[in-house]
């Protein structure tokens, strides 16, 4: 496999605009002639079908929720960065560039990163002529604030709820669109596999999630917008939807997959409660701002009530091991703060899995009010859930799992080495290296969607020439039986445990041995343990209904298969991954307490290749070369 | 280890859209205060599987508030009745030992059953299609400063942007009208200067959009204010007719 990332030559400012020159065009009448599937109408897929339309391409969206406007983008919180500099306090193009490389732990790709930096400014003009309302200044102007360990304010945001008003943002934009029949819109309906004829992506094989039907679409290129992998974790702040399905199966049919190790564990997450817990809530990182992080000094303290011990038996574990940046010390970081302490013994709550986020000083200098309006949804979203009321008690948080930076590899055309592939938004890898930036994925997955794949699309059209097939011809038949013979063994097996029993145990596994901290010994636990516990699932699986109908727990059951699988994978380029970066800590490697990364032999991406059932997938790289930056240890002491 | 609570489920259940339903009853035990709602239903649906018995089918993805959608009208209310909650973030510590809860789907004739407690409710999606955004192309945008909006009218409409579109608006309504939802888009777009050019033509296409799917008429009873999620305000009905008769007196 060869893997050509296509990073134009010239000075690392001018590459975007340079390819968008070389890029060659698809003229408005004939664009009408090419079909695009996108599956995924998050910010990337939905931006991208509504785009794609607009310029006159026929496009088909799919969903597997009942409206597109559901897709899990619309949960995120604290907002979306931009380098416009308004707040002018020194921010910049280049600025917003380096800190996404250094967040990165110098693991993302640099020509990808910079393009980000400078499409992020058009994203917000984009959005405000939409209608988006972003907070606002008294004067009238956009406000911004401070996030995620950033040392400018470049984060623009509605309320807590700027994924939301993002998300409606681009469901209007593709609403229009199907209004006036450039899309056809597919909700309810789950992509199952990736069709690829004479080496082209040319379509893909979906179920109908109403009536059970399995049937084929074709088109001249396949856009994944599907989000990320999270949930192979089973807990995580991610919709319970959430899937490995459509990239993994396009990883079986052909597409490397890219560093699937760097998952991102977000430190402030409401605490495990129980067993039946079905997801993790996220409290956004915004409270960061105000709240301080604490865990008792004396293990004996941990079960006495907070407001009783004393300042001086206190530790607030970010200020006193990251000084300059404290409680905005960026999430890898504030994450393993917490797991050591609890290690340790010092956490707090039910099975001690927790520390405090305080707001007490803030409410005493801020005053309840002030607090209350910055925070307050927040503040009634956690006692919903946990009872308790975060204005006369400290909150209680863990980290959980929240983001997922490996993904499909894509060049920088955000093309897969599978030509007609294109994979944009959470799906693929490019951005984020080993850690994402707070506020960088919303950024990002406009960015391919609005401003990046309706240039580059263009061009594979141009290029390669390629015919379009019908959606019965026999490469589409064959994928369509081999769709309903797993359905059917799926719901054959009868066995004694639901496939959310499995994935509880999948989590489990893959939360211990390969979360927060992955040595060689668990890793290697887990690629023992995986396989076995995929057997025992085609074994002895229990799922119920049947195939032609509404059937949740066959849907579930197929998306817990592919994580049975992508497990494995995951874990192992984990194992192999000699070094710790970012997201990804591994405990032989590191310098008191914090990462070691290797440069020598490791600044590069791994990608996986398929190779057939029951073998070794093969390791590929992607040497990184920093033009630019110079690779720093990343340190926020 | 808090003993779990004892409760008593009487579901709706229904093949499909086609078929008659009916109310059957499950026993959900031992159910811990700290489960959502949905997590309790989960534990149910475990228990019916491993007897071989078909799962009650329902509607969630985010299980956080903010997707919209979840849908399940408890003991004859939307939602289950905590104040500004949807049912996935309705927690069990909400209800007592030997309770009985009586679980129903949205019901409403733009949003037939689909199965169980899940509904279809595309209806919403074509009235955004009629005329709930703003008419911009990708790409060519002024500079998002170029104009200024006053905090006011962006905190308004903000306000209104809020709605998830789950519908228990119209659950709620005694005439199942859908004006809660659709007055919500029409003032959030019609509040900031880049909607209010279309405004007339949007408030006239929904409108019409509305009515087509079936939709039942507003006669201000409030209950579907009192059982909105998002606290979405009547004062968005106002302003729509208000936008709506201006729309009408100019012919448009
Ligand atoms: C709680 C939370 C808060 C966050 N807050 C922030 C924040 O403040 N700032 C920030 O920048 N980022 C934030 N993030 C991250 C960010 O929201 C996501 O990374 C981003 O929205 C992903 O967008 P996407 O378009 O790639 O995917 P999604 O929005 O996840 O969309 C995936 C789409 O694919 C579809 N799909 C998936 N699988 C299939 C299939 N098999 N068949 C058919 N369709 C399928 C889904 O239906 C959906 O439409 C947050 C994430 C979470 C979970
Ligand atoms: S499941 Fe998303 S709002 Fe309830």
């Amino acid at each position: 496999m060869k893997l050509d990332s296509k990073i134009p030559s010239g000075p690392l400012g001018q590459k975007w605009d340079k390819h968008k020159f070389d890029l060659k065009l698809i003229s408005p009448a004939n664009k009408r002639k090419f079909e695009v599937i996108v599956v995924g109408s998050g910010l990337a897929g939905g931006s991208a079908a509504a785009t794609l339309a607009e310029l006159g391409y026929s496009v088909k969206s799919f969903c597997y929720q009942d409206s597109p406007r559901r897709a899990h983008s619309i949960a995120a919180q604290g907002g979306i960065n931009a380098a416009k500099n308004y707040q002018n306090d020194g921010d910049s193009v280049q600025r917003l560039f380096y800190d996404t490389i250094k967040g990165g732990d110098f693991r993302a790709r640099e020509a990808n990163v910079h393009r980000l930096a400078q499409v992020s400014v058009s994203i917000i003009d984009q959005c405000v002529a939409q209608g988006v309302p972003f907070a606002r200044e008294y004067g009238g102007l956009l406000d911004n604030r401070s996030f995620g360990g950033a040392q400018v304010s470049r984060t623009f945001y509605a309320r807590g709820q700027t994924g939301q008003q993002l998300m409606l943002g681009a469901y209007q934009a593709l609403s229009r669109q199907i209004g006036l029949g450039t899309v056809k819109m597919y909700p309810r309906t789950e992509m199952l596999d990736l069709v690829v004829v004479d080496g082209h992506a040319k379509g893909i094989v979906v179920r109908d999630m109403v009536t059970g039907e399995i049937s084929s679409h074709a088109a001249d290129a396949v856009v994944l917008a599907t989000g990320g992998y999270g949930p192979v974790f089973y807990l995580s702040t991610n919709a319970v939807g959430c899937n490995v399905t459509g990239t993994f199966r396009a990883f079986k049919k052909g597409a490397a997959f890219a560093n699937p190790c760097y998952t991102q564990i977000h430190p402030t997450c409401i605490p495990v409660s129980g067993d039946h817990q079905s997801k993790l809530t996220l409290m956004s990182e915004s409270l960061r701002n105000d709240g301080r992080v604490w865990v008792p000094k004396r293990k004996e303290d941990c079960a006495k009530s907070p407001g009783s011990i004393a300042e001086a038996d206190r530790d607030y574990i970010l200020e006193r091991k990251y000084p300059s940046f404290g409680n905005l010390a960026p999430r890898d970081i504030s994450s393993r703060a917490a797991k050591e302490v609890c290690d340790e013994g010092r956490g707090v709550g039910p099975g001690g899995l927790g520390v405090y986020l305080d707001f007490n000083d803030a409410i005493h200098r801020l005053g309840a009010a002030k607090i209350r309006e910055r925070y307050g949804n927040l503040f009634d979203m956690y006692e919903r859930i946990t009872g308790e009321n975060a204005y006369q008690q400290p909150m209680r948080i863990y980290p959980a799992v929240h983001y997922t930076m490996g993904g499909l590899w894509v060049d920088y055309n955000l093309m897969s080495n599978l030509p007609g592939l294109f994979v944009l938004g959470e799906a693929n890898f490019s951005d984020h290296g080993a850690n994402r930036l707070g506020a960088s994925a919303l950024m990002q997955g406009l960015a391919d969607g609005y401003f990046i794949l309706p240039y580059t699309i263009g061009h594979y059209f141009a290029s390669s020439k390629q015919t379009r097939p019908k959606a019965d011809d026999a490469e589409f038949r064959k994928v369509e039986e081999e769709v309903a013979a797993r359905t059917k063994r799926l719901l054959s097996i009868k066995g004694k445990k639901t496939p959310r029993a499995f994935h509880r145990e999948l989590g489990k596994l893959m939360w211990e041995n390969c979360g927060m901290a992955r040595s060689k010994a668990s890793l290697e636990l887990n690629l023992k343990r995986i396989p076995e516990l995929r057997e025992e699932f085609w074994n002895s699986v229990n799922v119920a209904g049947e195939a032609g109908d509404l059937n949740q727990t066959l849907e579930h059951a197929g998306r817990v298969a592919d994580f049975l699988e992508f497990g494995e994978l995951l874990c192992l380029d984990a194992l192999t991954r000699e070094e710790s970066a970012g997201g990804h800590f591994r405990v032989e490697h590191q310098e008191e307490g914090e990462c070691k990364r290797d440069d020598e032999n490791f600044a590069h991406v791994a990608a996986w290749e398929f190779q057939g059932e029951g073998k070794a997938p093969l390791r590929h790289t992607e040497p990184l070369v920093y033009e630019e930056v110079h690779m720093s240890t990343r340190s926020y002491k | 280890m808090e003993k779990g609570m004892n409760l008593t489920l009487i579901v709706w259940r229904q093949k499909d859209a086609k078929s008659a339903g009916s109310f059957a009853t499950y026993a959900a035990r031992n159910v811990s205060p700290d489960m959502s709602f949905l997590e309790m239903l989960d534990v149910v649906n475990e228990g019916l599987a491993l007897r071989g018995e078909e799962p009650i089918a329902f509607d969630s993805d985010c299980r956080e508030g903010i997707c919209g959608t979840c849908s399940c009208v408890i003991n004859g209310v939307a939602h289950g009745g905590q104040k500004a909650t949807t049912a996935c973030q309705l927690h069990m510590r909400k209800f007592r030992d030997g309770d009985t809860l009586t679980i129903e789907p949205w019901r409403a004739k733009a949003f037939p059953v689909v199965k169980d407690l899940v509904v279809d409710r595309s209806s919403f999606d074509r009235i955004i299609q009629a005329g709930g955004f703003v008419s911009v192309r990708t790409g060519g945008t002024p500079d998002g400063n170029a104009i200024p909006v006053s905090k006011e009218d962006s905190d308004l409409a903000m306000d209104a942007a809020q709605c998830i579109g789950c519908g228990a608006c119209v659950a709620a309504c005694k005439n199942a009208s859908a004006m809660l939802f659709v007055s919500a888009k029409v003032s959030h777009l019609g509040l900031l200067p880049q909607g209010k050019v279309e405004q007339d033509w949007r408030v006239l296409n929904m409108v019409k959009q509305m009515d087509a799917e079936g939709f039942g008429a507003c006669t201000v009873t409030g209950s579907c204010e009192a059982v909105c999620p998002k606290e979405i305000t009547l004062d968005n009905i106002a302003r729509m007719n208000r936008d709506y008769g201006v729309a009408t007196a100019k012919g448009k």
